[in-house]
Protein backbone atom coordinates (compact mmCIF):
# COMPACT_ATOMS: atom_id res chain seq x y z
CA UNK A 1 0.00 0.00 0.00
CA UNK A 2 1.45 3.30 -0.10
CA UNK A 3 2.04 5.21 3.12
CA UNK A 4 -0.87 7.71 2.44
CA UNK A 5 -3.40 4.75 2.41
CA UNK A 6 -2.24 4.26 6.04
CA UNK A 7 -1.73 7.68 7.48
CA UNK A 8 -4.12 10.09 9.18
CA UNK A 9 -2.70 13.07 8.94
CA UNK A 10 0.16 13.78 6.50
CA UNK A 11 1.34 16.76 6.36
CA UNK A 12 4.59 19.24 5.70
CA UNK A 13 5.29 22.88 7.04
CA UNK A 14 8.28 25.01 7.68
CA UNK A 15 10.07 24.52 10.68
CA UNK A 16 11.96 28.56 10.50
CA UNK A 17 12.58 29.83 7.16
CA UNK A 18 15.34 27.60 6.87
CA UNK A 19 14.03 23.76 7.52
CA UNK A 20 10.51 21.62 5.79
CA UNK A 21 8.89 19.27 8.45
CA UNK A 22 6.79 16.56 7.21
CA UNK A 23 4.59 14.74 9.71
CA UNK A 24 2.71 11.68 9.12
CA UNK A 25 0.57 10.30 11.82
CA UNK A 26 -1.73 7.24 12.30
CA UNK A 27 -4.49 6.03 14.35
CA UNK A 28 -3.93 2.18 13.95
CA UNK A 29 -1.27 1.86 16.85
CA UNK A 30 -0.17 -1.61 15.41
CA UNK A 31 0.37 0.04 12.12
CA UNK A 32 2.58 2.80 13.35
CA UNK A 33 4.49 0.46 15.56
CA UNK A 34 5.04 -1.74 12.33
CA UNK A 35 6.32 1.12 10.72
CA UNK A 36 8.31 2.42 13.34
CA UNK A 37 10.13 -1.35 13.55
CA UNK A 38 10.40 -2.08 9.99
CA UNK A 39 12.82 0.80 9.31
CA UNK A 40 11.36 1.29 5.85
CA UNK A 41 11.59 5.10 6.61
CA UNK A 42 15.48 6.01 6.61
CA UNK A 43 17.75 8.40 5.07
CA UNK A 44 18.29 7.16 2.16
CA UNK A 45 14.80 6.47 1.13
CA UNK A 46 14.04 10.25 1.86
CA UNK A 47 17.38 11.67 0.52
CA UNK A 48 15.48 9.72 -2.95
CA UNK A 49 12.24 10.83 -2.81
CA UNK A 50 12.97 14.64 -2.22
CA UNK A 51 16.08 14.38 -4.23
CA UNK A 52 17.94 16.26 -0.99
CA UNK A 53 21.19 14.97 0.29
CA UNK A 54 21.66 12.40 3.32
CA UNK A 55 23.53 15.15 5.29
CA UNK A 56 20.47 18.10 4.97
CA UNK A 57 18.10 15.79 6.50
CA UNK A 58 18.66 16.41 10.09
CA UNK A 59 15.59 14.57 11.60
CA UNK A 60 13.98 11.69 11.70
CA UNK A 61 12.30 10.34 14.59
CA UNK A 62 9.08 8.61 15.65
CA UNK A 63 7.03 9.55 18.71
CA UNK A 64 4.85 6.93 20.54
CA UNK A 65 2.25 8.89 22.29
CA UNK A 66 1.47 10.81 18.79
CA UNK A 67 1.26 7.31 17.10
CA UNK A 68 3.79 9.40 14.22
CA UNK A 69 6.68 10.64 12.91
CA UNK A 70 8.44 13.19 11.43
CA UNK A 71 11.56 14.22 9.23
CA UNK A 72 12.74 17.45 8.92
CA UNK A 73 15.58 18.42 6.29
CA UNK A 74 17.40 21.77 5.20
CA UNK A 75 15.52 24.23 2.83
CA UNK A 76 17.82 25.05 -0.20
CA UNK A 77 16.42 28.27 -0.78
CA UNK A 78 14.63 29.52 2.69
CA UNK A 79 10.88 30.27 2.19
CA UNK A 80 9.87 33.40 0.63
CA UNK A 81 13.27 34.64 -1.41
CA UNK A 82 13.85 34.58 -5.16
CA UNK A 83 13.47 30.91 -6.30
CA UNK A 84 11.28 29.33 -3.34
CA UNK A 85 8.36 28.19 -4.56
CA UNK A 86 6.20 27.13 -1.09
CA UNK A 87 6.42 29.75 0.66
CA UNK A 88 5.29 28.24 4.13
CA UNK A 89 5.73 25.00 3.01
CA UNK A 90 2.60 23.56 3.45
CA UNK A 91 2.69 21.55 0.01
CA UNK A 92 6.27 19.31 0.35
CA UNK A 93 4.65 16.49 1.80
CA UNK A 94 3.12 14.76 -1.57
CA UNK A 95 6.25 12.97 -3.03
CA UNK A 96 6.21 11.12 0.70
CA UNK A 97 2.56 10.34 -0.01
CA UNK A 98 3.39 7.95 -2.85
CA UNK A 99 6.04 5.71 -0.46
CA UNK A 100 5.01 2.37 -1.20
CA UNK A 101 4.77 0.70 2.33
CA UNK A 102 4.43 -2.48 3.33
CA UNK B 1 0.36 30.90 48.50
CA UNK B 2 0.25 29.50 45.20
CA UNK B 3 -3.09 28.88 43.65
CA UNK B 4 -4.28 25.49 43.21
CA UNK B 5 -4.97 26.07 39.70
CA UNK B 6 -4.40 28.96 37.05
CA UNK B 7 -6.53 29.10 34.04
CA UNK B 8 -5.33 30.95 30.60
CA UNK B 9 -7.33 32.02 27.87
CA UNK B 10 -6.29 31.91 24.04
CA UNK B 11 -8.65 33.23 22.28
CA UNK B 12 -7.43 32.27 19.03
CA UNK B 13 -3.58 31.05 17.56
CA UNK B 14 -3.05 34.48 15.80
CA UNK B 15 -4.22 37.52 16.56
CA UNK B 16 -6.41 38.64 13.99
CA UNK B 17 -7.88 35.76 12.82
CA UNK B 18 -10.88 35.86 14.89
CA UNK B 19 -12.70 33.87 16.94
CA UNK B 20 -16.40 33.02 17.50
CA UNK B 21 -17.56 35.18 20.78
CA UNK B 22 -19.38 32.10 22.57
CA UNK B 23 -16.42 30.29 22.56
CA UNK B 24 -14.82 33.39 24.55
CA UNK B 25 -17.19 34.24 26.58
CA UNK B 26 -17.63 30.52 27.69
CA UNK B 27 -14.07 30.83 28.69
CA UNK B 28 -14.67 33.83 30.96
CA UNK B 29 -17.53 32.39 32.42
CA UNK B 30 -14.31 30.06 33.53
CA UNK B 31 -12.83 32.86 35.43
CA UNK B 32 -9.46 33.10 33.78
CA UNK B 33 -6.60 34.25 35.23
CA UNK B 34 -5.35 35.73 32.08
CA UNK B 35 -5.71 36.30 28.45
CA UNK B 36 -2.45 35.56 26.67
CA UNK B 37 -2.47 35.39 22.55
CA UNK B 38 0.40 34.97 20.23
CA UNK B 39 0.10 37.45 17.13
CA UNK B 40 3.69 36.10 15.77
CA UNK B 41 5.17 34.44 13.17
CA UNK B 42 7.72 34.18 10.47
CA UNK B 43 5.61 31.50 8.04
CA UNK B 44 4.75 34.51 5.34
CA UNK B 45 8.06 34.53 4.87
CA UNK B 46 10.78 37.92 5.05
CA UNK B 47 8.61 40.49 3.55
CA UNK B 48 6.61 41.21 7.27
CA UNK B 49 9.49 41.62 8.71
CA UNK B 50 12.18 43.29 6.37
CA UNK B 51 9.38 45.79 5.06
CA UNK B 52 8.03 46.33 7.99
CA UNK B 53 4.38 45.15 7.76
CA UNK B 54 1.82 43.26 9.43
CA UNK B 55 0.09 39.95 9.02
CA UNK B 56 -3.26 40.79 9.50
CA UNK B 57 -5.30 43.84 8.84
CA UNK B 58 -5.67 46.67 11.21
CA UNK B 59 -9.45 46.18 10.91
CA UNK B 60 -8.63 42.34 12.06
CA UNK B 61 -5.95 43.20 14.55
CA UNK B 62 -8.56 45.90 16.16
CA UNK B 63 -11.77 43.59 16.39
CA UNK B 64 -10.52 40.54 18.17
CA UNK B 65 -8.63 43.18 20.55
CA UNK B 66 -11.85 45.01 21.14
CA UNK B 67 -13.32 41.90 22.72
CA UNK B 68 -10.02 40.68 24.30
CA UNK B 69 -9.57 44.40 26.05
CA UNK B 70 -13.18 44.81 26.93
CA UNK B 71 -13.38 41.75 28.94
CA UNK B 72 -10.01 41.57 30.75
CA UNK B 73 -10.67 44.94 31.67
CA UNK B 74 -13.63 44.39 32.91
CA UNK B 75 -12.70 40.78 34.90
CA UNK B 76 -9.39 42.96 36.07
CA UNK B 77 -6.78 40.07 34.45
CA UNK B 78 -3.64 40.71 32.58
CA UNK B 79 -3.41 40.52 29.25
CA UNK B 80 -0.43 39.87 27.17
CA UNK B 81 -0.26 39.79 23.33
CA UNK B 82 2.80 37.91 22.27
CA UNK B 83 5.48 38.80 19.09
CA UNK B 84 3.01 42.12 17.98
CA UNK B 85 2.49 43.17 14.73
CA UNK B 86 3.40 39.50 13.79
CA UNK B 87 7.37 40.04 13.37
CA UNK B 88 7.68 41.75 16.82
CA UNK B 89 9.81 44.73 15.49
CA UNK B 90 9.67 48.25 16.77
CA UNK B 91 7.45 49.22 13.80
CA UNK B 92 5.45 46.21 14.35
CA UNK B 93 5.15 46.78 18.43
CA UNK B 94 4.17 50.42 17.64
CA UNK B 95 1.39 49.90 15.27
CA UNK B 96 -0.23 47.01 17.66
CA UNK B 97 0.48 50.34 20.85
CA UNK B 98 -1.41 52.27 18.58
CA UNK B 99 -4.26 50.01 17.97
CA UNK B 100 -4.53 49.20 21.77
CA UNK B 101 -4.49 52.93 22.61
CA UNK B 102 -7.45 53.78 20.44
CA UNK B 103 -9.99 51.06 21.38
CA UNK B 104 -8.97 52.33 25.11
CA UNK B 105 -9.75 55.94 24.29
CA UNK B 106 -13.23 54.73 22.24
CA UNK B 107 -14.03 52.46 25.32
CA UNK B 108 -12.98 55.42 27.63
CA UNK B 109 -11.57 52.76 29.63
CA UNK B 110 -9.11 54.70 32.25
CA UNK B 111 -6.14 53.79 35.21
CA UNK B 112 -4.45 51.15 32.53
CA UNK B 113 -0.65 50.33 32.48
CA UNK B 114 0.73 49.20 29.51
CA UNK B 115 3.68 47.74 29.13
CA UNK B 116 5.43 47.46 25.85
CA UNK B 117 8.93 44.99 25.70
CA UNK B 118 10.94 46.23 22.83
CA UNK B 119 12.64 43.46 21.53
CA UNK B 120 14.95 44.87 18.70
CA UNK B 121 18.54 43.71 18.42
CA UNK B 122 20.84 47.03 17.14
CA UNK B 123 23.07 45.63 14.25
CA UNK B 124 26.25 47.04 16.03
CA UNK B 125 25.58 44.34 19.31
CA UNK B 126 25.06 41.69 16.72
CA UNK B 127 28.10 42.66 15.25
CA UNK B 128 30.47 42.33 17.81
CA UNK B 129 28.95 39.02 19.03
CA UNK B 130 29.97 37.71 15.09
CA UNK B 131 33.09 38.94 16.18
CA UNK B 132 33.12 37.95 19.22
CA UNK B 133 32.05 34.28 17.58
CA UNK B 134 29.04 34.15 20.33
CA UNK B 135 26.96 34.20 17.33
CA UNK B 136 25.94 31.23 15.37
CA UNK B 137 23.94 30.36 12.07
CA UNK B 138 21.02 28.19 12.97
CA UNK B 139 20.33 25.96 10.15
CA UNK B 140 22.65 23.65 7.54
CA UNK B 141 21.84 26.26 4.91
CA UNK B 142 21.90 29.77 6.52
CA UNK B 143 24.36 31.96 4.73
CA UNK B 144 27.23 33.43 6.80
CA UNK B 145 25.91 36.94 8.03
CA UNK B 146 28.90 38.79 6.49
CA UNK B 147 29.23 42.68 7.10
CA UNK B 148 27.36 43.58 3.74
CA UNK B 149 24.47 41.24 4.69
CA UNK B 150 23.91 42.77 8.05
CA UNK B 151 24.67 45.94 6.87
CA UNK B 152 21.47 45.53 4.31
CA UNK B 153 19.35 43.74 7.12
CA UNK B 154 16.58 46.65 8.23
CA UNK B 155 15.17 44.72 11.20
CA UNK B 156 16.83 42.60 13.56
CA UNK B 157 14.66 41.04 16.41
CA UNK B 158 15.08 38.56 19.03
CA UNK B 159 12.49 35.87 20.33
CA UNK B 160 11.94 36.78 24.28
CA UNK B 161 11.83 34.35 26.98
CA UNK B 162 9.55 34.71 29.74
CA UNK B 163 11.60 36.80 31.90
CA UNK B 164 10.72 40.50 30.39
CA UNK B 165 7.40 39.11 30.53
CA UNK B 166 7.60 38.34 34.41
CA UNK B 167 9.14 41.61 34.76
CA UNK B 168 6.00 43.36 32.74
CA UNK B 169 3.85 41.32 35.59
CA UNK B 170 5.47 42.51 38.71
CA UNK B 171 5.12 45.82 37.44
CA UNK B 172 1.62 45.27 37.78
CA UNK B 173 0.69 45.96 33.85
CA UNK B 174 -2.67 45.40 32.70
CA UNK B 175 -1.64 44.91 29.06
CA UNK B 176 1.74 43.44 28.53
CA UNK B 177 2.90 44.13 24.13
CA UNK B 178 5.93 42.26 23.74
CA UNK B 179 7.87 42.66 20.50
CA UNK B 180 9.06 39.37 19.15
CA UNK B 181 8.71 36.82 21.69
CA UNK B 182 9.30 32.84 21.06
CA UNK B 183 5.63 31.67 21.00
CA UNK B 184 5.16 29.76 24.41
CA UNK B 185 6.41 32.39 26.32
CA UNK B 186 4.09 34.85 27.28
CA UNK B 187 1.87 31.89 27.96
CA UNK B 188 4.47 30.50 30.20
CA UNK B 189 5.32 33.58 31.83
CA UNK B 190 2.21 34.46 33.41
CA UNK B 191 1.64 31.27 34.88
CA UNK B 192 5.65 31.08 36.33
CA UNK B 193 5.02 34.21 37.40
CA UNK B 194 2.05 32.74 39.84
CA UNK B 195 4.62 30.46 40.87
CA UNK B 196 3.29 27.29 38.89
CA UNK B 197 6.00 25.02 37.26
CA UNK B 198 8.23 26.38 34.23
CA UNK B 199 8.50 22.41 32.41
CA UNK B 200 4.26 22.23 32.62
CA UNK B 201 4.11 26.04 31.51
CA UNK B 202 5.61 26.46 28.71
CA UNK B 203 4.40 23.16 27.42
CA UNK B 204 0.81 24.29 27.66
CA UNK B 205 2.11 27.34 25.94
CA UNK B 206 3.21 25.66 23.20
CA UNK B 207 -0.16 24.31 23.10
CA UNK B 208 -2.12 27.71 23.92
CA UNK B 209 -0.09 29.63 21.14
CA UNK B 210 -2.42 27.79 18.88
CA UNK B 211 -5.43 28.07 20.74
CA UNK B 212 -7.47 25.28 19.40
CA UNK B 213 -5.75 23.70 16.80
CA UNK B 214 -4.53 20.61 19.01
CA UNK B 215 -8.24 20.24 19.37
CA UNK B 216 -10.36 17.62 16.45
CA UNK B 217 -11.48 19.35 14.48
CA UNK B 218 -8.56 21.48 15.22
CA UNK B 219 -8.46 25.07 14.06
CA UNK B 220 -6.91 28.61 14.99
CA UNK B 221 -9.81 30.17 14.68
CA UNK B 222 -11.43 29.30 18.34
CA UNK B 223 -10.76 29.19 22.09
CA UNK B 224 -8.99 27.17 24.26
CA UNK B 225 -8.98 27.12 27.80
CA UNK B 226 -5.27 25.91 29.87
CA UNK B 227 -5.50 25.04 33.40
CA UNK B 228 -2.24 24.54 35.38
CA UNK B 229 -2.19 22.29 38.35
CA UNK B 230 1.01 22.02 40.85
CA UNK B 231 2.05 18.43 38.93
CA UNK B 232 -0.48 18.55 35.41
CA UNK B 233 -2.02 21.15 33.03
CA UNK B 234 -5.36 20.39 31.13
CA UNK B 235 -6.35 21.65 27.73
CA UNK B 236 -10.04 22.27 27.14
CA UNK B 237 -11.65 23.20 23.99
CA UNK B 238 -14.55 26.05 24.25
CA UNK B 239 -16.69 25.10 21.13
CA UNK B 240 -18.64 22.07 21.71
CA UNK B 241 -18.07 20.62 18.43
CA UNK B 242 -14.42 20.31 19.41
CA UNK B 243 -12.63 17.31 21.41
CA UNK B 244 -9.08 16.97 22.78
CA UNK B 245 -7.69 13.53 22.64
CA UNK B 246 -5.08 12.31 23.76
CA UNK B 247 -3.19 11.63 20.62
CA UNK B 248 -4.13 15.09 19.01
CA UNK B 249 -2.59 16.74 21.86
CA UNK B 250 0.77 14.85 21.73
CA UNK B 251 0.45 15.44 18.50
CA UNK B 252 0.50 18.74 18.63
CA UNK B 253 4.17 19.16 19.85
CA UNK B 254 4.97 18.05 15.83
CA UNK B 255 3.29 20.88 14.54
CA UNK B 256 6.05 23.28 12.86
CA UNK B 257 9.11 22.13 14.84
CA UNK B 258 11.59 20.57 14.06
CA UNK B 259 11.71 18.02 16.21
CA UNK B 260 8.22 16.08 17.92
CA UNK B 261 9.83 16.05 21.62
CA UNK B 262 12.34 17.94 21.92
CA UNK B 263 12.00 21.66 21.95
CA UNK B 264 14.44 24.32 22.40
CA UNK B 265 13.69 27.67 23.35
CA UNK B 266 15.51 30.94 24.96
CA UNK B 267 17.92 30.06 26.81
CA UNK B 268 16.50 26.22 27.56
CA UNK B 269 15.51 22.95 26.65
CA UNK B 270 11.93 21.22 26.34
CA UNK B 271 11.93 17.19 26.73
CA UNK B 272 7.98 16.51 26.39
CA UNK B 273 9.23 12.41 25.60
CA UNK B 274 8.26 10.95 28.76
CA UNK B 275 4.37 12.60 29.24
CA UNK B 276 1.43 10.99 29.56
CA UNK B 277 -1.82 12.15 28.23
CA UNK B 278 -5.37 11.36 29.94
CA UNK B 279 -8.55 12.08 28.38
CA UNK B 280 -10.64 13.05 30.99
CA UNK B 281 -14.08 12.10 29.15
CA UNK B 282 -15.50 15.48 28.62
CA UNK B 283 -13.22 16.56 25.61
CA UNK B 284 -10.16 17.79 27.75
CA UNK B 285 -6.85 15.89 28.24
CA UNK B 286 -4.72 16.10 30.69
CA UNK B 287 -0.86 16.16 30.39
CA UNK B 288 2.17 15.29 33.01
CA UNK B 289 5.36 14.56 32.56
CA UNK B 290 6.92 17.83 30.73
CA UNK B 291 10.54 18.17 31.43
CA UNK B 292 12.77 21.20 31.02
CA UNK B 293 16.34 22.13 31.88
CA UNK B 294 18.37 25.11 31.30
CA UNK B 295 20.79 25.46 28.71
CA UNK B 296 24.39 25.97 30.20
CA UNK B 297 25.19 29.30 28.19
CA UNK B 298 21.65 31.58 27.18
CA UNK B 299 21.06 32.10 23.60
CA UNK B 300 18.45 33.77 22.11
CA UNK B 301 17.35 33.25 18.72
CA UNK B 302 17.73 36.29 16.15
CA UNK B 303 15.34 37.02 12.96
CA UNK B 304 16.05 39.74 10.37
CA UNK B 305 15.57 40.36 6.63
CA UNK B 306 17.34 42.54 4.12
CA UNK B 307 16.05 43.69 0.47
CA UNK B 308 17.27 41.39 -2.07
CA UNK B 309 16.00 42.10 -5.69
CA UNK B 310 13.02 44.09 -7.30
CA UNK B 311 10.50 41.69 -9.26
CA UNK B 312 7.83 41.90 -11.98
CA UNK B 313 5.92 38.87 -12.97
CA UNK B 314 3.58 37.59 -15.45
CA UNK B 315 0.62 35.02 -15.39
CA UNK B 316 0.35 33.42 -18.01
CA UNK B 317 -1.67 30.14 -19.55
CA UNK B 318 -0.60 27.33 -22.21
CA UNK B 319 -2.81 25.00 -23.80
CA UNK B 320 -1.15 23.88 -26.92
CA UNK B 321 0.08 20.33 -26.93
CA UNK B 322 3.29 21.19 -28.93
CA UNK B 323 4.60 23.74 -26.73
CA UNK B 324 3.84 21.79 -23.63
CA UNK B 325 5.92 18.97 -25.09
CA UNK B 326 8.79 21.02 -24.92
CA UNK B 327 7.87 23.88 -22.34
CA UNK B 328 11.36 24.19 -20.53
CA UNK B 329 13.51 23.75 -23.61
CA UNK B 330 11.49 27.37 -25.25
CA UNK B 331 11.63 28.66 -22.27
CA UNK B 332 15.91 28.36 -21.93
CA UNK B 333 15.46 29.35 -25.54
CA UNK B 334 13.58 32.85 -24.45
CA UNK B 335 15.74 33.52 -21.38
CA UNK B 336 18.82 33.21 -23.89
CA UNK B 337 17.06 35.63 -26.44
CA UNK B 338 16.25 38.61 -23.93
CA UNK B 339 20.38 38.37 -22.56
CA UNK B 340 21.13 38.54 -26.21
CA UNK B 341 18.93 41.53 -27.03
CA UNK B 342 19.82 43.62 -23.67
CA UNK B 343 23.41 42.32 -23.67
CA UNK B 344 24.54 45.94 -22.66
CA UNK B 345 22.99 45.45 -19.07
CA UNK B 346 25.07 43.03 -17.08
CA UNK B 347 24.03 39.53 -16.66
CA UNK B 348 24.16 40.03 -12.71
CA UNK B 349 22.06 42.94 -12.68
CA UNK B 350 19.00 40.54 -13.30
CA UNK B 351 17.58 37.31 -13.42
CA UNK B 352 14.39 35.02 -15.52
CA UNK B 353 12.58 32.98 -13.78
CA UNK B 354 9.96 30.19 -15.28
CA UNK B 355 7.48 28.21 -13.03
CA UNK B 356 5.30 25.63 -14.99
CA UNK B 357 2.05 24.44 -12.90
CA UNK B 358 1.19 21.45 -14.10
CA UNK B 359 4.75 20.38 -14.47
CA UNK B 360 7.07 21.14 -11.30
CA UNK B 361 4.91 24.22 -10.21
CA UNK B 362 5.14 23.23 -6.31
CA UNK B 363 8.16 21.11 -6.10
CA UNK B 364 10.54 22.20 -8.53
CA UNK B 365 13.93 20.24 -8.93
CA UNK B 366 12.54 18.08 -6.25
CA UNK B 367 9.45 16.94 -8.18
CA UNK B 368 9.91 12.87 -8.96
CA UNK B 369 6.67 12.91 -11.54
CA UNK B 370 7.34 14.82 -14.24
CA UNK B 371 4.26 14.16 -16.28
CA UNK B 372 2.43 17.38 -17.95
CA UNK B 373 -1.31 18.24 -17.73
CA UNK B 374 -3.14 19.12 -20.82
CA UNK B 375 -2.53 22.80 -19.91
CA UNK B 376 0.22 24.33 -17.91
CA UNK B 377 -0.03 27.60 -15.97
CA UNK B 378 3.09 29.26 -16.28
CA UNK B 379 4.59 32.45 -13.77
CA UNK B 380 7.10 34.02 -15.33
CA UNK B 381 9.71 36.60 -12.89
CA UNK B 382 11.70 38.84 -13.50
CA UNK B 383 13.94 40.03 -10.35
CA UNK B 384 16.37 42.51 -10.52
CA UNK B 385 18.30 46.03 -8.88
CA UNK B 386 15.82 48.69 -9.81
CA UNK B 387 12.32 47.89 -10.53
CA UNK B 388 12.46 49.99 -13.23
CA UNK B 389 14.86 47.12 -14.94
CA UNK B 390 12.68 44.06 -14.00
CA UNK B 391 9.73 45.62 -15.52
CA UNK B 392 11.69 46.44 -18.50
CA UNK B 393 13.57 43.34 -19.27
CA UNK B 394 10.22 41.42 -17.72
CA UNK B 395 8.28 43.12 -20.77
CA UNK B 396 10.73 41.87 -23.00
CA UNK B 397 10.66 38.23 -21.48
CA UNK B 398 6.61 38.70 -22.37
CA UNK B 399 6.98 39.48 -25.67
CA UNK B 400 9.87 37.67 -26.89
CA UNK B 401 7.86 34.27 -25.23
CA UNK B 402 4.36 35.25 -26.67
CA UNK B 403 5.86 35.14 -30.23
CA UNK B 404 8.53 32.99 -29.83
CA UNK B 405 9.19 30.63 -32.89
CA UNK B 406 9.89 27.39 -31.55
CA UNK B 407 10.27 24.52 -33.84
CA UNK B 408 7.59 22.35 -34.77
CA UNK B 409 5.06 25.58 -33.98
CA UNK B 410 1.76 25.12 -35.47
CA UNK B 411 -0.32 28.63 -33.68
CA UNK B 412 1.93 31.15 -35.29
CA UNK B 413 -0.51 33.67 -33.84
CA UNK B 414 0.76 33.52 -29.96
CA UNK B 415 2.07 31.17 -27.38
CA UNK B 416 0.25 32.43 -24.44
CA UNK B 417 -2.94 33.34 -22.95
CA UNK B 418 -3.00 35.74 -20.43
CA UNK B 419 -6.06 36.32 -17.95
CA UNK B 420 -5.10 40.01 -16.96
CA UNK B 421 -4.28 43.27 -19.47
CA UNK B 422 -2.31 44.66 -17.82
CA UNK B 423 -0.45 41.29 -18.21
CA UNK B 424 3.26 42.38 -16.38
CA UNK B 425 2.74 42.67 -12.67
CA UNK B 426 5.28 45.45 -10.82
CA UNK B 427 5.77 43.50 -7.69
CA UNK B 428 8.04 45.71 -5.80
CA UNK B 429 10.57 44.74 -2.91
CA UNK B 430 12.20 40.68 -2.52
CA UNK B 431 13.43 40.04 0.56
CA UNK B 432 15.38 37.13 2.54
CA UNK B 433 15.98 36.05 6.30
CA UNK B 434 19.25 37.19 5.66
CA UNK B 435 19.76 36.85 10.19
CA UNK B 436 18.45 33.14 11.75
CA UNK B 437 21.16 33.04 14.23
CA UNK B 438 21.87 32.21 17.87
CA UNK B 439 23.23 34.53 19.99
CA UNK B 440 25.17 34.13 23.07
CA UNK B 441 23.53 36.56 26.04
CA UNK B 442 23.86 37.24 29.78
CA UNK B 443 20.69 36.02 30.49
CA UNK B 444 16.89 36.28 29.75
CA UNK B 445 16.28 40.13 30.27
CA UNK B 446 19.95 41.78 28.61
CA UNK B 447 18.25 42.61 25.23
CA UNK B 448 14.89 43.32 25.92
CA UNK B 449 14.06 46.43 27.45
CA UNK B 450 10.41 46.96 29.35
CA UNK B 451 8.46 50.07 28.74
CA UNK B 452 5.43 51.53 30.84
CA UNK B 453 2.61 53.80 30.39
CA UNK B 454 -0.50 54.48 32.47
CA UNK B 455 -3.63 55.64 30.59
Amino acid sequence: MKLYDAAAVFRSKNSGPFAITVDVLFTDSLFYYKMKHSGQINKEVVSKLYNVEPELITHIVFFDQALGFKITFARKVSSGTFLDRDVYGAQQHAPLMELEVN
Amino acid sequence: MIKEEFKILAPCGMLGYGFPKASFMKGMAHSPDAIVVDAGSTDAGPHKLGAGTAIVSKQACKKDLEIIITEGIKAGIPIIIGSAGGSGAKVHVEWTQAIVMEILRERSLHGIKIATIWADIPHEVVGAKLDAGQCEPLGLTVAPLTKDRLEATTHIVAQMGHEPIIAALQAEADITICGRAYDPSPFAAVAMHHGFDSALAYHLGKILECAALSAEPGTTKDCMLGILRQDSFVVKPLDEIRKCTAVSVAAHTFYEKDHPYILHGPGMVLDLQHCVFTELGDGSVEVRGSQISETPVYKIKLEGAMKVACRTFVIAGVRDPLLIARIEEVEELVKQQVYEYYNEIPAEDYKIHFINYGLNGVLGELEPQRKPAHELGVVFEVVAKTQELANAICSSVRSTFLHYGYEGRKSTAGNLAFPFAPSDIPFGDVYEFSVYHLMEVADGLEMFQNEYVEV
